[in-house]
């Protein structure tokens, strides 16, 4: 297969229409603005819709009303603008509408900055708006990983009727890399929407509602939903571990920082330091388990993000204090650099029990 | 012996033969009713797609026989541009009333009309907010008072009402806006052309269309359903004069 040299941002818009999507709604914002970009010149040509909406809280609903009429639909923004969408995207999961939201993360909070960062990933795996519910959220390192990714999150939206995010950052958005355009084998075949608005012709009129004014029902509703989750936690949890077999440290690091720490790490191993990674790629649900098990036999842990430890928390959660674990994290639009991550591990390996 | 009597009046196809939960005198009712009635005329139901704002009409899915969503505080005319936009056979219209089309949804009312979107507004104008207990409305009059106006609205305070419908009315996408009301017979009969050529604009694909009903709201007003009819009459006509802005024909 043909490979082809590509933004982050741009083989992500492309993974999405060859994986069906046909309408996108969205608001300008570095450093995503390649994926609107991309998708105004090339939906027309495939008879689809591109709309740019007048704000990402538009964008968002033009979303559920897309998907409510049986879309497969897709937004992109960065995080200022995925703040706006958070009222829509509780909408969207309370009303099980299934789409695709992207996040290529930049610093905040506020306006913050341009450049890279994973600081959302608190408002990407516990909720972000209100209620209760969650998003599958898959975080993608390289590019070609991001093209299979968003492919796979649209099957996912519609398997669980649920938002997907992908979650990437401005460095993986603005990196270009060869990538290929291959559909999964994997995917098993989807239920047809008997959910969708279409006008009641030949059947009793259809609904799409988040609202449930009877506690009992809206309890009942929510269990529903929290079922998929509980579903989502058996079967889709996808990690990547690397050199972990021999490994007396493990860094545990997800999107561009996971890339950043193997070159670190191969640094590190021609220096005889044991040292390998966990990398979840779906960050909700989080690969606990992993961690669990790894922590049998490895004693510390690095987890290294954009940010200032929020992944760490759930590492916390999965170490469940049988391993030491330290962090070290970047800020702001700052991006660490491989020796910054070697340096760290050797003064952790140094460090005694 | 049997008498044949004709049928000169019935229920619409398209209402629901339930309660509604609106108070008695609200206006709410009668355009619901009128909704029912277009969409049975035009022979429209099984492709039709409502949506349900915020408000006192939240629960206008459990009365109009169609296929609908209930939309976010202000979105039905994004949520009703997505479902458009995928299913252009369709015949969308949003509900929506002051609070949700006048205030917090203003920016989705301006665009969609900009825009030209081929969906249809129904805009219920009471001047006031009614489910969340009678609180100023960006459509309350000078000098009413609500629980948030308790001494009367000051325009120097809060600013002036807004007409929307003179509003949209600038916007090159909007094809047909009209005001009209639903506190007497002759009113409740040009209010329903209004819905129905706002809705033959849409089904002709010529742009926007938007309705603005104003309604009456004798609980939030504390007036008598009698009262509260001349209340449009007296207090709301004045200030929101009623006709047709835009009409495709005029383009
Ligand atoms: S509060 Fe007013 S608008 Fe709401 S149902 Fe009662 S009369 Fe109608």
């Amino acid at each position: 297969m043909e490979k082809r040299f590509m933004t982050g941002n741009e083989a992500i818009a492309e993974a999405a229409i060859q994986a069906g999507c046909k309408h996108f709604f969205g608001y300008p914002i570095t450093p995503q603005s390649e994926i609107p970009e991309y998708m105004s010149k090339r939906l027309p040509e495939i008879g689809g819709v591109y709309l740019q909406a007048e704000s990402e809280v538009a964008a968002i609903n033009m979303l559920f009303g897309a998907a409510g009429a049986g879309g497969r639909v897709m937004t992109s923004s960065s995080s200022p603008g995925i703040s706006l969408m958070q009222e829509g995207i509780s909408y969207l999961a309370g009303a099980e509408l299934p789409c695709v939201i992207v996040n290529i993360m930049r610093g905040g909070p506020g306006l913050g900055g341009i450049q890279p960062s994973q600081s959302d990933y608190f408002q990407a795996t516990k909720g972000g708006g209100h209620g209760d519910y969650h998003l599958l959220v898959l975080a993608p390192h390289t590019v070609q990983e991001a093209v299979s990714l968003t492919m796979e999150a649209f099957y996912l939206a519609d398997k669980y009727r649920n938002p997907v995010m992908v979650l990437g950052d401005g460095y993986l958005g603005q990196m270009m890399e060869p990538v290929k355009f291959e559909k999964a084998t994997t995917h098993g075949e989807l239920p047809t929407k008997e959910w969708i608005l279409t006008g009641a012709k030949d059947r009793p009129p259809r609904v799409i509602k988040s609202l449930y004014l009877d506690p009992e029902a809206l309890e009942k509703h929510n269990l529903r939903i929290n079922r998929k989750i509980h579903e989502m936690i058996k079967s889709e949890v996808r990690v990547e571990t690397y050199l972990v077999e021999d490994a007396e440290i493990v860094i545990a690091a997800f999107g561009t920082v996971a890339r950043i720490a193997k070159t670190a790490i191969k640094a590190l191993r021609e220096k005889g330091v044991k040292v390998g990674l966990v990398r979840p790629i779906t960050v909700f649900p989080f690969p606990y388990k992993t961690f669990e098990e790894i922590t049998e036999r490895v004693g510390k842990v690095l987890v290294v993000e954009m940010n200032l430890g929020q992944m760490l928390e759930d590492v916390r959660l999965g170490v469940c204090g049988k391993a030491e674990i330290r962090f070290y994290g970047r800020t702001g639009g700052m991006v660490p650099t491989y020796d910054e991550i070697a340096i760290e591990v050797e003064k952790f390996a140094r460090e005694r029990r | 012996m049997q008498i044949e009597l004709e049928k000169i009046f019935e229920r619409p196809r398209t209402l629901r033969p339930v309660t509604t939960h609106y108070c008695p005198g609200c206006g709410h009712g009668i355009v619901a009713r009128l909704l029912a009635e277009t969409i049975d005329e035009l022979g429209i139901r099984e492709r039709t797609v409502g949506i349900a704002p915020v408000g006192c009409s939240v629960l206008l899915y459990n009365y109009l026989d169609v296929d609908m969503y209930e939309a976010a505080h202000g979105r039905a005319p994004a949520v009703a541009t997505g479902c458009k936009r995928v299913n252009p056979k369709l015949v969308v219209f949003s509900y929506q009333g002051d609070g949700d089309f006048a205030s917090i949804g203003t920016a989705e009312a301006v665009h969609v009309a900009a825009r030209g979107e081929k969906i249809t507004t129904i805009f219920i104008n009471n001047a006031v907010y009614g489910m969340t207990g009678g609180q100023m409305a960006p459509t309350t009059l000078e000098g009413q008072k609500t629980t948030t106006s308790p001494l009367g609205r000051n325009l120097d305070q809060t600013g002036y009402p807004i007409r929307m419908a003179e509003l949209l009315t600038t916007l090159d996408g909007a094809a047909y806006i009209a005001r009209v009301s639903v506190n007497n017979p002759k009113s409740i009969i040009q209010a329903k052309k209004a819905i129905r050529k706002a809705f033959e604009t849409q089904i002709r694909g010529l742009g926007y269309s938007m309705v603005e009903i104003l309604s009456q709201c004798p609980t939030a007003w504390h007036l008598s359903p009698i009262e509260a009819t001349k209340w449009v009459e007296e207090k709301m006509k004045p200030y929101y004069p009623l006709g047709e802005f835009k009409t495709p024909e005029e383009g």
